[in-house]
Formats: structure tokens, sequence, C-alpha cells
């Protein structure tokens, strides 16, 4: 089976400053891959690398078999199919839930409203927001605000989530009602590459986890092993740190 | 205080205190005291404020003068149908001049943000002129378009006339103005928002339209109704190229009569209209900062 992504010998850099230094990485259909590592090590980078929110300098990344990092590539297309959450959920302050839920689908993909907005609450209910509908975003939780903002995602049916950190700017009890909507994704076989700090979150869902520092992907492997018998010291290091902080 | 009456009472929580029975809360007392204290300041200092005006300005020797030469009624009544007729002018000028610069200054705006290096020229002009325009004084582009303009055309239509070339003359200015108005607006609006959404597949321009520029226009409301008031009063620079409006309908009035009543008729009309005007900027102003902060802070 041909990998639904892959990453080839990824280099981007920001000025001087090399941030992704080589990533060579590849993704198959349906499988959750964790990145973790310090602050800065280039988990956000690569992910908006991959949804063309910024253009790599050289390497590859094949995206269903074609090169979307080719330059000059139109980039509307691709990004229609993969769809990014944000740590800082993003939503649309002047448009209601529905309306931020609705805008893509009914601009990009040319659904009727009618057709936009039965779909849309079809999956608002689903995930518990109906009542939020009608709403603007500055009247829903942080919790909420970020369940809409991943079924704003859904609602393109992209081929991969892109989950940039998406609990990291919640409160603590809000954390499980947007991972509950991951697992769910997992379950119906969605394909995720994820950046968290959520340790135990990315032990339990992961097929793979990457361990990222200074740009390049020092060890990867199953969550069991990266977490229970890290080989590289880099890699104990940071768990140790993690650990200390009492985030695992 | 406590209901001893059963054991379990000992322990049960009291009821929320929304729910219980209760007059105005100590907050409400106390801003009902602060409103009738300051309604009563206000309206004491303005008495004494009132009562000086009218008592000590008619006891000036020059007020007699002034009132005869500014305040002469019978001249007011007489002055007032010419004047506002002349007004209707200028508030037409307006009611053209408002809707075209808002429009011109969006575009303006939109030009000097355009990336494609095939409308490098556009975004090269639009810098050009904005900065060009607001470099010289609205009064001397009057002057420069008007008379540089209809000497140029020389012909005796419309779009030969003073009055076309002055309204051309503001829409000018005012557009490169209210141009950077509307940048600076897109330029509030965060760089995320418009990530997210071209990670949903809109391309760069129904980005701008469904997502920056709604954000951007709300937040300039307020500087762009600023704009409008010192538009409404700027309409009548447009007499110095002799179309008669309220202005220059005062102007031939007073050297008919030697008496400056016909001005102060001029400003009435201009004041009838900025006031509602600033009132409604000020308003959309307050509404938009309880909108951004929730509440009010003193
Ligand atoms: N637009 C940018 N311009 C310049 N430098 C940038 C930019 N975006 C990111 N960087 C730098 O690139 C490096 C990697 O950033 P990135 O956001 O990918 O890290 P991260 O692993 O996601 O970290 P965090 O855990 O803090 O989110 C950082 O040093 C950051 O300062
Ligand atoms: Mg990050």
């Amino acid at each position: 089976m041909t990998p639904l992504i892959e990453y080839r010998d990824v280099l981007k850099s920001f000025g001087d400053k090399v941030v992704l230094d080589g990533i060579d990485l590849a993704v198959d259909r349906g499988e959750v891959i964790t990145l973790i590592g310090a602050s800065g090590s280039g988990k956000s980078t690569l992910l908006r690398c991959t949804n063309l929110l910024e253009p790599i300098d050289d390497g590859e990344i094949v995206f269903d078999g074609v090169d979307i990092s080719e330059p000059g590539l139109p980039p509307d297309p691709i990004r229609r199919r993969i769809g990014m959450v944000f740590q800082s959920f993003n939503l649309f302050p002047h448009k209601t839930v529905l309306e931020n839920v609705t805008l893509a689908p009914r601009k990009v993909l040319g659904r009727s409203k009618r057709e936009a907005h039965d779909q849309a609450m079809a999956m608002l209910s689903r995930f518990g927001l109906a009542d939020k509908a009608g709403d603007y975003p500055d009247r829903c939780s942080g919790g909420q605000q970020q369940r809409v903002a991943i079924v704003r995602a859904l609602q393109m049916e992209p081929e991969v989530m892109l989950l940039d950190e998406i609990t990291s700017a919640l409160d603590p009890e809000l954390v499980g009602e947007v991972l509950d909507v991951v697992r769910e994704l997992k379950r119906e076989g969605m394909t995720m590459l994820l950046a968290t700090h959520e340790m135990h979150f990315a032990r339990e869902i992961s097929d793979r986890v990457c361990f990222l520092d200074a740009g390049r992907i020092l060890e990867q492997g199953p969550p069991d092993q990266l977490f229970g018998a890290p080989h590289e010291p880099r890699t104990r290091q940071f768990l140790q740190r993690v650990i200390d902080a009492g985030r695992m | 205080m406590t209901d001893l009456d059963g054991a379990g009472a000992l322990t049960a929580p009291a009821p929320p205190r929304s729910q219980r029975p209760s007059g105005l809360t100590r907050r409400q007392r106390w801003e009902r005291r602060q409103r009738r204290r300051s309604v009563g300041v206000a309206a004491l200092s303005t008495f004494v404020v009132v009562t000086l005006l009218v008592v000590l300005v008619p006891r000036l020797d020059t007020w007699q003068r002034v009132r005869e030469s500014f305040f002469d009624w019978g001249v007011f009544r007489d002055s007032f149908p010419p004047i506002a007729r002349a007004f209707w002018l200028d508030v037409r000028i307006f009611l053209v001049c408002a809707p075209t610069i808002l429009v011109l200054g969006l575009v303006i705006a939109l030009a000097r943000n355009v990336r494609s290096p095939l409308l490098y020229p556009v975004r090269l002009f639009a810098t050009l002129y904005t900065d060009g325009v607001r470099g010289v004084p609205v009064i001397l582009w009057i002057y420069l378009i008007g008379f540089g303009m209809v000497g140029l055309i020389n012909s005796r239509t419309f779009f030969g006339s003073y009055l076309f070339w002055g309204g051309v003359a503001l829409i000018v200015t005012y557009s490169a103005y209210v141009s950077e108005v509307f940048r600076a607006g897109i330029e509030s609006v965060h760089e995320s928002q418009r990530a997210a959404a071209r990670s949903l597949g809109l391309s760069t321009w129904q980005s701008n339209l469904h997502v920056v520029l709604p954000q951007a226009v709300r937040r300039v409301v307020p500087p762009l109704m600023n704009d409008l008031v010192s538009l409404q009063k700027d309409v009548a620079l447009i007499s110095l190229l002799g179309p008669v409006e309220a202005l220059r309908r005062a102007n031939i009035i007073t050297s008919d009569l030697f008496n400056f009543t016909p001005y102060v008729v001029a400003a009435v009309l201009f004041i009838a209209v900025a006031v509602p005007l600033t009132r409604l900027a000020d308003h959309l102003m307050a509404k938009e900062r309880r909108r951004m902060s929730g509440t009010a802070i003193r």
C-alpha cells in the first residue's frame, strides 16, 4: 500500500534558522501519528507545511501520489482534502457556529445552503453542539469552540486531519470533551497527524509516535516502545522533563 | 438565623443567593445614590454657567455691536430660505461623494494588498496615490483639480463644470484617507484568521471577501464615520471654485447687507447635520467597544 502522505528529506528554514532539517516520514491511510518534542522543535511547522500554509525549501511532500511541495502548484484543491485544526481554534468571530461550519462547503464545494445546513446540523448534533448552532463563537466555551473547529474541518470530508496542539489553550476540565472527538475520529479510521503535549493521550491514541528534536525525527516507534523504552538519550531526557513537570 | 427543626437541616447548604428574596443589591443602591448625586451636580453647574453667560455677556460694551451684526433676527429670517435652498446642494454633493469615497477607498486599500506580480503596477499606483494625495492640503487639491480640469476640458456641460470637478477633488482626497482607514482595518485582522480560511480551501479572494473584510470593516466603522463628518463640512470648500452652495450664498448675502448673520445661518445648517452624524459615530464607537470587551471599564 502506498502511503497517503510521504515526507522525503524535507528542509524548511525561517531566515538563517533551520526549522525542519531533513524530515523523512510515511503516513499510511488510517494511521494516527503523534508528533512530540520540545517547544520549537518544528511540530507546528511540519503540520503547516503539509497544509501548504508554509512553503518548504527543499525535499518533497507527496500526498496521494502527487508531489504537493512542487513550487507554484495551486494550493486550494490540495488544502480542501486536508483538514487542519489550530491550537487557538481560529473560528470566524463574525459568523455563527453554523455559518462557520457551512462556509467552506458552500463556497468551495458549491453545496446548496440547504444541503450544507443539513450536513452541518447532523454533525453538530453528533458532537453535542446542535443547540450552539445559532450562537456566535464568543458565546461558546473553549471546549465547544474547539469541537466546532473540528466539525468545520470535517465538513470538507478531508482525507487526513492535522491537529496542532488542539487542547493546549483549554482549561483542564474541557480537554476531555475535545479528546473524545479525536477518539471518535480514530474509530472511524480517519488518518491523523497530531502535535500534542498530552502524553497520556498520545500513548493511548497513536499507532506511531515521532519524537522531534531540532527539526529532525530523532526516534519513532509504537507508543509503548517510545514511551516505555526509548533508545535515544535525548528522547529519555525529554520524557524525563515531561514527567518532572507532572504531565505524564 | 439557621433553621434547626431537623437533623438534616444542620448540614443542608443555604439556597443559592440569587434565589433568596432580596431588594436592591448593595451595588445597585450605591449606583442609585451616585446617579442622583451626579445629576444634581451637573444641573447646578450648568445653571451657574448659563446664568453667568446670560447676565454677564450682555454687559460687555461690545456685545451690542456683535449682536447687531451676527444675530440680527430680521436678517436671519430673510436669509434662511435662500441659504437653506443652497444647503441642499451641499447635501446632494455629500450624498454622491460619500458612497463613492467609501467604495473607492476600499478598492484602493485592497489594491495595496495585492501580491500577484502581474498586478504590481496596481499596487504601486495605489501606494503612490495614497501617499501623494495625503501629502497635499485638501484645499490645494480643490484648486488644482477644480481650476486645472475645468480649464483643460473647457466645455459648458456638467462634466466641464466647477461643481463636477470640485466633487471629484473631494472624492480624490477623501478616498486616499479612507483607504488608509480600511487598510488599517484589514491589517488588524489576525493572520490566523486567514490561515484558518485558507486551510479550508477558500481562495485568497474568498478568504478576503468572507473572512477578512467583514471583520475589518466592522472594526473601522467608527473612524470612517469621523471621516464622513468632516467630509460633510469640507463640501463647503467647493464654494471656493464658484458653485453657489450654502457658504457661498451666505457670503453673497453678507456682502449685500453688510451683516454677518447669514454666516450664522450657514453654521446652524451645518451643525444641524453634523451633530446627529457625530452622535451616530459616538454611538457606533461605544457599541464596538462594548462588543470587543464585553463590559465597559470605567
Ligand atoms: N513564521 C515564522 N517566522 C520565523 N520563525 C518561525 C515562524 N514560525 C515558526 N518559527 C520558528 O520555528 C521554530 C519551530 O517552530 P514550531 O512552531 O514549528 O515549533 P513547535 O514544535 O510547534 O513548538 P511549540 O511546542 O512551542 O508549539 C521556532 O524556533 C519558531 O520560533
Ligand atoms: Mg506548535
